[in-house]
């Protein structure tokens, strides 16, 4: 934990375009024609850049951003010319560390050796594509609109491009999925040369047009028994590949950890620019109005676009960090916790016996499937 | 006042009578109507089903709780008459108040739905109005209902009754046609009450109401003698004697008098808080030159059914106890003592006279102390018999013995159903199910069944009637009076949780069903209870022998993947809810069962016999 230590400062932007909506996704984005005429997709990122001015006022700090990560929706829906503009605006206010990560997510549909060229070029080091699998009917099920070789074709164009690191997203145990479909896709996603890999349960959102077909009885649930199992797979090809686990649902090659992801996990500072992002600030969280419009025309008037805000107290400060803390393989000390149920949980398998031994708490392959139960049991009631 | 007085009323001009009908019938739409022909209501002040009380007996449309009304009426014959309208309960679990109402009273009208028939309740109330000699004025309500069939219903009741079908009249309470008719016949075919004005006075107790501002409440029929203001009463069952604070009538509201006389029906106030102290069917007599002989007819309420109750949040129990203790001044028949559960924690094992009291009492406690409560499934009173012949009673499946006994006694049942003859095959086929005995069939008319049983008592308790209704599309109706027990091969089924017998789901069953329960039960809980981080096995058993088990496998998978770009906050409240809804878990043994998961497995057969 570096809770003692200074805090870093990071910046998220959101994007919240997409061309279409796939249909287990509740994200905060919206398509063309959600949008009408309310909102101008080709004039956006001076907005956002707008809100990135509003929050160097409002800091008035003379701290350089470590990371950045702009993420949606689609990002590059917003061009290279688009992105680049709002980093060489970060770059202008606040000013980036030595070596800072600058991340960006791509749909691997609406990017092409060109663009991956001039965002490299622009200060970008790090690229994050959704693939979700290699298998055609899962990707049909997700309706996701790109071709199982688009993704692959897209991470090597990324490390072509001189990109420091590459990320693919996996989504897994989706209805349909079989345990040689998910293989088939952590192989084909390390056989583009990507450093890091991100993998997430299929999560059943409300108001999704996944949750209604399963409603229907179109699609079955996923099913939490698979799920594990296609999380153990994943894991053992990821150590197989020297890639081993830093976070729950994040595997990299050392060196190559998602420095942006771990100042979440880490309790670290981070203002969110663009409609309905998160922000974290000495101990405050906030969070920007929803929808485009109504965030352009706040930013636009110079105000802050903030929809509301908590102040976090010592013991939400303490949840949080034990939440998110123990997702990590660095884990947490042992010290701020009950011998008597770090013992428990080790009698059981959840917690690793060698870090115990050098006092401190990081979860076992049990463990992490349970994280949020270990979570439950080590905070107090 | 002009007219006749109470306290001085010629009994001559006297009627006494009752409304013996089927719930949704007609009867308060009928007692409504007479009310406003007699001119006591005007219609300015009349609602609907003026004389029901409480707010549950108006929502659910019966009536729990009989009263008495005063109506005076000038008869086509210039006489001025004095009706007393006796209202009594509809529903077989109140057999005995529904026996001293009409111990009150020297007619009854059988009010009967034109397009429905007679129904079983209905019919038994009229043998036993029979069997008291009551004078029957059949009436056939409803007539402008387009599926209103007054002919076959008319000759169906005259072959019940043994009359003559012209003599059946025919009314719509509910736009008052024949209404007038009905007051007429009443008066030209009920006889006045008989009784020795010089004897020492004698009152049959038919109602005792508990009234938060006045005390009890009690609701006699004057037999022999008078009742006067300035005497005290003596309740002969007990010889309790009470100062009487007033007399009165209700017409339709309370109407203090000096007195009752012979015949005369209304109230009495003594001042007692306890319904107890002034039951039911017990005799009334001065305290000073008294009667020495009762009426008779009197018996203490006997409760048939059993079940535990408990309040869903732990920290209501005081409450909960404290709503019976209130309850029970008006609910003579209730009892009730402190049992505590492993499953449902503090609560109370309760006595009702049937399922629809059980179900009247849980509402009441719940509307009016504003409880959420949960019933464990109900169970008859069993009597077991050693070997060496010494007995005991159990009305809980935790006094059932693990070990073996000599023999074990259920209480059985007479049923009749009345049901369209299409029917028949699939109800008898019910009633083998519940392991019935026919006693015999009769048609009432063609396509009208009456299906005699003797059914054990536990089989009805436990589902019968939603069953009876279900598989007739509505049409059964269903009575039944206790007809003494039999030696059964009965069972207590324990369900097991990870080992732990959990008591709230145990229960005593015919050994040919032990499986079938067990099966259920378990399967059921399988769906109910979250997976937990081990196996958690769920068994049925008898004693120590396993009958059938499910198991549920430990959870592998708890965790949520993503951090929804940054969203901490919804993660945290998300944690915060879950922690909240495992504090609301109670453990057995090492299981973490959530409350709901309880409730949802006893709520079977929860909504039982809405009769």
């Amino acid at each position: 934990m570096s809770a003692d230590q200074a805090s870093t400062l990071s910046l998220y932007v959101h994007v919240p375009f997409c061309s279409s909506r796939c249909g287990y996704c509740d994200f905060n984005t919206y398509t063309a024609t959600e949008l009408g005429n309310e909102v101008r997709r080709d004039s956006f990122h001076e907005v956002l850049a707008a809100e990135v001015r509003i929050a160097a006022e409002q800091l008035s700090t003379s701290q350089q951003v470590s990371t950045v990560f702009v993420g949606g929706g689609t990002p590059t829906l917003l061009g290279s010319h688009g992105l680049n503009y709002v980093l060489q605006e970060i770059k202008d206010s606040f000013g980036l560390v030595a070596g800072a990560e600058v991340t960006t997510e791509a749909n691997p549909d609406s990017v092409d050796q060109q663009m991956l060229e001039e965002l490299r070029a622009g200060g970008f080091t790090r690229m994050s594509l959704g693939m979700q699998s290699s298998a055609p009917r899962v990707l049909q099920v997700l309706e996701r609109t790109h071709t199982p070789g688009a993704s692959v074709q897209a991470a090597r164009w990324a490390v072509e491009a001189g990109f420091e690191h590459v990320n693919l997203d996996l989504i897994y145990g989706t209805p349909g999925e079989t345990d040689d479909d998910l293989k088939a896709s952590v192989d084909t996603a390390l056989s583009a040369g990507i450093d890091h890999l991100s993998a997430y349960a299929l999560i059943v959102e409300d108001g999704t047009a996944l949750s209604r077909r399963i409603a229907r009885g179109e699609l079955p649930a996923p099913d939490d028994d698979v799920c594990a199992d296609r999380y153990e797979l994943i894991d053992q090809q990821m150590n197989a590949a020297g890639m081993p686990w830093y976070e729950v649902s994040n595997w990299a090659r050392p060196g190559g950890e998602c420095q942006h992801n771990l100042a979440y996990w880490r309790s670290q500072h981070w203002w969110g620019v663009g409609p309905g992002a998160h922000s974290h600030i000495d101990g405050r969280r906030w969070w920007n109005v929803k929808h485009p419009a109504p965030y352009a025309e706040r930013v636009r008037a110079h105000e802050a676009p903030i929809a509301d805000a908590e102040q976090l107290t010592a013991d939400d400060l303490r949840t949080e960090q034990v939440m998110l803390g123990l997702r990590l393989a660095e884990g947490m000390s042992a010290q701020s916790f009950d011998d008597v149920l770090l013992d428990d949980l080790l009698r059981r398998g959840l917690i690793d016996q060698s870090a115990r031994a050098d006092s401190r708490v990081q979860l076992t392959l049990a463990g992490r499937l349970l994280a949020d139960a270990v979570v439950r049991e080590l905070l107090p009631s | 006042m002009p007219g006749p007085q109470p306290g001085s009323t010629d009994p001559t001009v006297i009627r006494n009578f009752c409304i013996i009908a089927h719930i949704d019938h007609g009867k308060s739409t009928l007692a409504d109507r007479m009310l406003q022909v007699t001119g006591v209501v005007d219609d300015r002040s009349m609602r609907a089903q003026y004389l029901d009380r409480m707010d549950i007996e108006r929502e659910r449309g019966i009536t729990i709780k009989s009263q008495a009304v005063r109506l005076p009426y000038k008869a086509d014959d210039g006489v001025e008459y004095v009706l007393n309208m006796i209202d009594t309960p509809g529903h077989v679990d109140f057999t005995y108040e529904v026996s001293r109402s009409l111990a009150a009273c020297e007619g009854a009208i059988l009010l009967v739905d034109a397009a429905q028939g007679i129904e079983a309740q209905t019919l038994a109330n009229l043998y036993l109005a029979l069997e008291n000699d009551l004078v029957i004025v059949p009436v056939l309500n409803k007539i402008d209902l387009p599926a209103a069939q007054p002919e076959k219903y008319a000759a169906e009741l005259s072959r019940i009754i043994g009359c003559d079908p012209d003599d059946i009249l025919l009314t719509s309470a509910k736009s008052g046609l024949g209404v007038r008719e009905v007051l007429e016949r009443v008066v030209e075919t009920i006889p006045g009450p008989t009784g020795d004005a010089d004897a020492p006075a004698r009152a049959i107790i038919f109602d005792s109401v508990y009234d938060t501002y006045r005390g009890v409440v009690t609701y006699v029929r004057v037999v022999d003698g008078r009742i006067g203001t300035r005497d005290k009463v003596s309740m002969m069952s007990t010889g309790a004697v009470h100062e009487l604070l007033e007399v009165g009538v209700i017409s339709p509201e309370p109407v203090v008098s000096k007195g009752l006389g012979v015949g005369e029906v209304g109230y009495l106030i003594t001042g007692v808080k306890d319904v107890r102290q002034s039951r039911v069917g017990d005799t009334v007599t001065t305290a000073q030159k008294g009667a020495t002989e009762s009426l008779g007819g009197y018996r203490d309420p006997k409760p048939m059914v059993y079940s535990g109750l408990y309040p869903i949040d732990g920290s209501d129990y005081p409450l909960l106890r404290d709503a019976l203790d209130k309850l029970k001044l008006n609910d003579a028949a209730l009892i009730y003592e402190p049992e505590t559960s492993l499953a449902l924690g503090f609560g109370f094992r309760c006595g009702f006279l049937g399922l629809l009291h059980m179900e009247i009492v849980r509402e009441r406690l719940e509307r009016e102390a504003n409880l959420d409560l949960i019933s464990t499934a109900p169970n008859v009173i069993y009597r077991l018999v050693r070997d060496d012949g010494t007995e005991f009673v159990v009305t809980n499946p935790s006094e059932f013995p693990e070990q073996k006994i000599a023999h074990i006694f259920e209480p059985i049942v007479k049923a009749t159903v009345i049901l369209p003859s299409e029917f028949v095959g699939t109800v008898m086929e019910l009633c083998q199910q519940r392991r019935g005995m026919m006693l015999g069939m009769d048609y009432l008319s063609e396509d009208r069944v009456e299906l005699r049983y003797t059914l054990p008592m536990a089989e009805i308790v436990f589902d019968f009637f939603d069953a009876l209704k279900s598989k007739t599309k509505g049409y059964a109706s269903l009575d039944y009076e206790l007809s003494g027990e039999q030696d059964a091969d009965l069972v207590k089924v324990d369900i097991l949780l990870h080992g732990e017998a959990v008591d709230a789901f145990s229960s005593i069953v015919h050994r040919d069903k032990a499986m079938s329960y067990g099966t259920m039960m378990t399967s059921k809980l399988k769906d109910l209870i979250p997976r937990q981080q081990f196996e958690v096995p769920i068994q049925a058993a008898i004693g120590s022998r396993v009958i059938t088990r499910e198991t549920i496998r430990a959870i592998r998978k708890d965790v949520l993947a993503k951090c929804y770009g940054g969203d901490i906050s919804r993660k945290r409240k998300l944690l915060e809810k879950q922690k909240e809804g495992k504090k609301r878990m109670k453990m057995v043994g090492r299981v973490e069962v959530p409350q709901e998961a309880f409730i949802a497995a006893l709520s079977t057969g929860d909504e039982t016999s809405k009769k």
